[in-house]
């Protein structure tokens, strides 16, 4: 629209201010002009205030030792550890509870998502007051009311309710047992390691021996079998052994064993309940979007049920469903910040709360923490990118 | 010539009842709850699993719950039902939050505002929609804040205003006046609003601000000059990207270090202006799907017309793109709704934070205290968001010009 064609002869326009270019230009050169006089005002604004409250800039803080207690931590964590340290603490609590929750979530929303869709009446029912209910109500008040509502009114360490398999909770969190395993173990993550190649390289072989063939190979139950066998035998050869240590109930607290705390737990409980609510809805609409006609034409070819729905209906509907699944994992991993609310110390706790508040290095802190939220998203559009290509409708 | 038409009906056979395996509350059954094995089970398990839920629910929210009048140790003597006694003594905190109690007409003429403007909006028969929208957008939050901020009038014992608005009982006295002075809308700073109140105000003011904005972004990254389309895109990425968490964070803790020194902005301000930025930028994207959605067609008619820019997308485009999104729009009014629960951030204490302080109270303490609150809130935010969602499904079929495929 904009591009000047010189080689026409155009009619005279007037007034040069008429005309569509020049205006283009002025429009823009208007807010360049605004947008960078916004910058250096804010800027200055910023400098004279820092100077006035005697506060210097710059990431140097982060080699200074954070001084901080950090409840619960994947990585070695103690008082004299560095802010760079918080922020890789804060970074994998973050990722820690966003892959569980979006493992978790992914289950719930598809079984939901299906049960909506069901022809039977109570089931169907019964996935869409769920859906309903838990969509309309906000995170952090279903977080609140894990935490602080169901989890801290749990009973005290004496009392604690004994659950199956060794499991106990009470107001300090969850307690599992411990798996507990010896040198020897190695080798059996490499049997697990080889069961998945070996599972991966069959499938690929039934795969093309269907497209040559026509001939059907049972390919889940050998995939179990597979891994089943493989894992066992190197068990069994390597001599491994994995005990499971139970927490005992001590004087004050329990010993041994696995401690969740209940941060952990109400946060993960809130985010896979939320997310899987969106992620139903998310299934539906996709299963929706494949058209009656590809059941009907899948009915006419004689195709059972079950592999109607897996052969037909659900890889046509994740190419609709995966854009908006990913988006929803997103926002599970930006929701987990609100993790900060009842102090589960992931990313914005530690790094944009606590540390923040120590050093008082506010630019600096807040925009590592969204430049870190920015690359989730960005490395997440560009896998997506990936993946839309890779499944886009070949087209002539 | 006759013909025999002996084989020919001359009455007609009267309508038979459907078979019975084809219609009525059996035939139902087996379609809906009985048709395979599977079925059977799945329906058995669902029977099962709600007797084991709808009981417990039902006594803690009716069967042993304390309703309002009952005392705390009613409260604590039925551990497994509400506390609704709780709720209804302390109900004006949850609404009006610190917001002081002479001065709670205030409020309420905002509240009924609200009602009296928004009702007539939503509703398609009423006319007036422009003077409407423009009293509910632009004379509306004006209006409140000057009602809830108040002006601090003083009235003398022998001013003419003072026998009415005595005998209205709106006057209220502070300490510090001369004797004799009263204060008709005396000055209540943001910090003691709360509850509801707040949820409401910033849900409002932010639908009202962030979708112009939306819009805005949203025709800027379509736009073809390409300054403003790199900073509508970096805008909207950048903020799309980080959680709400953080932006509120920004607004609370850097908005103030950009402003000019000395100069401070109200937390109330901060709030509105982090939630309007963060949802702008999502409603962006949702017009901006409205927007791809018409034909180039219509852009080319619009121009061929001679309208302008400006006119082309107000007459021509955007009504049409709007329509095709209004679902989306909606959903990011629910989302900024249920998104307004993280102003305590900044500091505001609005409905989800009201309850959590309350539920700290001792003089309630009770075993369903927070739950009980909790639920209070989840009701509350609940009967909002479902009848936004309900009210844009409805609006979308209303709207379906049956040209869909």
């Amino acid at each position: 629209m904009a591009a000047v064609d010189t080689a026409r002869s155009e009619p005279s326009r007037g007034f040069f201010l008429n005309d569509p270019v020049v205006r283009g230009v002025i429009y823009q050169i208007v807010t360049a002009v605004l947008v960078v006089g916004f910058a250096i005002w804010i800027i200055g604004n910023t400098a004279g205030n820092l100077a006035a409250q005697n506060k210097t800039t710059g990431f140097d803080f982060l080699w200074r030792t954070a001084g901080f207690d950090i409840s619960f931590s994947l990585l070695p964590w103690s008082r004299s550890s560095y802010y760079w340290e918080a922020f890789l603490v804060g970074i994998t609590n973050t990722l820690l509870v966003a892959f569980i929750g979006i493992v978790l979530a992914t289950i719930l929303g598809f079984t939901l998502g299906i049960a909506r869709l069901s022809s039977n009446f109570i089931i169907s029912r019964l996935a869409t007051i769920y859906i309903e209910t838990i969509r309309n109500i906000p995170l952090l008040l279903q977080l609140f009311f894990w935490y602080f509502a169901v989890l801290k009114a749990m009973p005290a360490v004496r009392e604690s309710i004994a659950l199956p398999f060794d499991m106990f909770i009470n107001q300090r969190g969850i307690f599992v047992p411990r798996p507990i395993v010896d040198e020897q173990f190695g080798f059996v993550w490499i049997g697990v390691a080889l069961a998945i190649a070996a599972v991966v390289v069959m499938r690929t072989w039934a795969k093309r021996r269907l497209e040559q063939t026509g001939k059907r190979f049972p390919v889940f139950l050998a995939s179990v079998g597979l891994l089943l066998a493989i894992v066992a035998v190197t068990w069994l050869v390597s001599g491994a052994s994995m005990v499971f240590e139970p927490p005992v109930l001590e004087r004050f607290n329990f010993k041994g064993g696995l401690q969740l705390p209940p941060e952990f737990v109400a946060l993960l409980f809130g985010l896979t309940i939320y997310t899987g609510a969106f992620i139903a809805e998310t299934v539906r609409g996709g299963i929706q979007a494949v058209s009656k006609g590809q059941t009907e034409a899948a009915q006419s070819l004689g195709i059972r049920e079950g592999d109607r729905l897996r052969l037909v209906i659900i890889p046509q509907a994740m190419r609709v469903i995966v854009p908006p699944l990913t988006s929803q994992y997103l926002n599970l991993t930006k929701n987990s910040s609100l993790g900060a609310a009842i102090g589960y110390p992931e990313l914005v706790n530690v790094f944009a709360g606590t540390s923040l508040n120590q050093t008082g290095r506010a630019i600096e802190c807040i925009a590592l923490t969204m430049l870190v939220y920015l690359t989730f998203s960005l490395l997440t559009s560009l896998i997506m990118n990936w993946y839309n290509a890779r499944v886009k409708l070949v087209e002539r | 010539m006759t013909i025999d038409t002996a084989y020919v009906r001359t009455e007609m056979v009267s309508a038979q009842p459907a078979p019975r395996r084809t219609s009525g509350t059996w035939a139902w059954m087996r379609k809906n709850l009985f048709a395979t094995p599977t079925d059977t089970v799945l329906t058995a398990l669902g029977v099962i699993f709600l007797f084991w839920v709808i009981p417990p629910l039902y006594n803690f929210f009716v069967g042993h719950a304390v309703f309002p009048g009952g005392t705390v140790e009613d409260c604590r003597a039925s551990p497994d039902g509400a506390c609704w006694a709780y709720i209804g003594s302390e109900i004006e905190f949850f609404i009006y939050g610190f917001y002081p109690m002479a001065e709670y007409w205030r409020p309420n003429i905002v509240f009924a505002l609200l009602a009296a403007l928004i009702i007539p909006l939503l509703a398609p028969r009423v006319p007036f929609k422009r003077t409407n929208a423009v009293l509910f957008f632009v004379v509306f939050p004006i209006v409140s804040f000057i009602l809830l901020n108040g002006l601090d009038i003083r009235v003398t014992e022998d001013s003419p205003l003072f026998g009415l608005l005595s005998g209205m009982g709106l006057l209220s006295t502070r300490f510090g006046l001369p004797e004799g002075t009263w204060l008709f809308m005396q000055y209540v700073p943001t910090e003691q609003w709360g509850g509801l109140l707040v949820t409401l105000i910033i849900s409002v003011v932010g639908i009202s601000l962030s979708l112009p904005m939306g819009i805005l972004l949203a025709l800027g990254r379509q736009s073809k000059l390409p300054i403003i389309k790199t900073l509508c895109i970096a805008f909207i990425e950048l903020v799309r990207a980080v959680p709400l968490i953080t932006v509120l964070f920004m607004a609370s803790i850097m908005l103030p270090l950009f402003l000019p020194v000395g100069m401070s902005i109200d937390k109330f301000l901060r709030a509105i202006v982090g939630v309007t930025l963060f949802t702008s930028a999502y409603m962006a994207e949702v017009v901006r799907g409205g927007l791809q959605a018409i034909g180039r067609g219509q852009y080319e008619a619009a121009s061929s017309l001679g309208l302008n820019y400006w006119k082309s997308m107000f007459f021509i485009v955007l009504p049409q793109a709007l329509k095709h999104v209004i679902p989306g729009i909606v959903n990011n009014f629910i989302s900024l709704f249920k998104d307004t629960s993280l102003v305590y951030i900044v500091g505001m204490k609005d409905l989800l934070e009201a309850v959590k302080t309350k539920n700290d109270a001792l003089e309630w303490a009770s075993a369903s205290q927070s739950i009980t609150g909790y639920a209070f809130a989840a009701i509350v935010f609940w009967t909002f968001c479902f009848s936004m969602s309900r009210y844009s499904m409805w609006v979308e079929r209303r709207l379906d010009t049956g040209y869909k495929r």
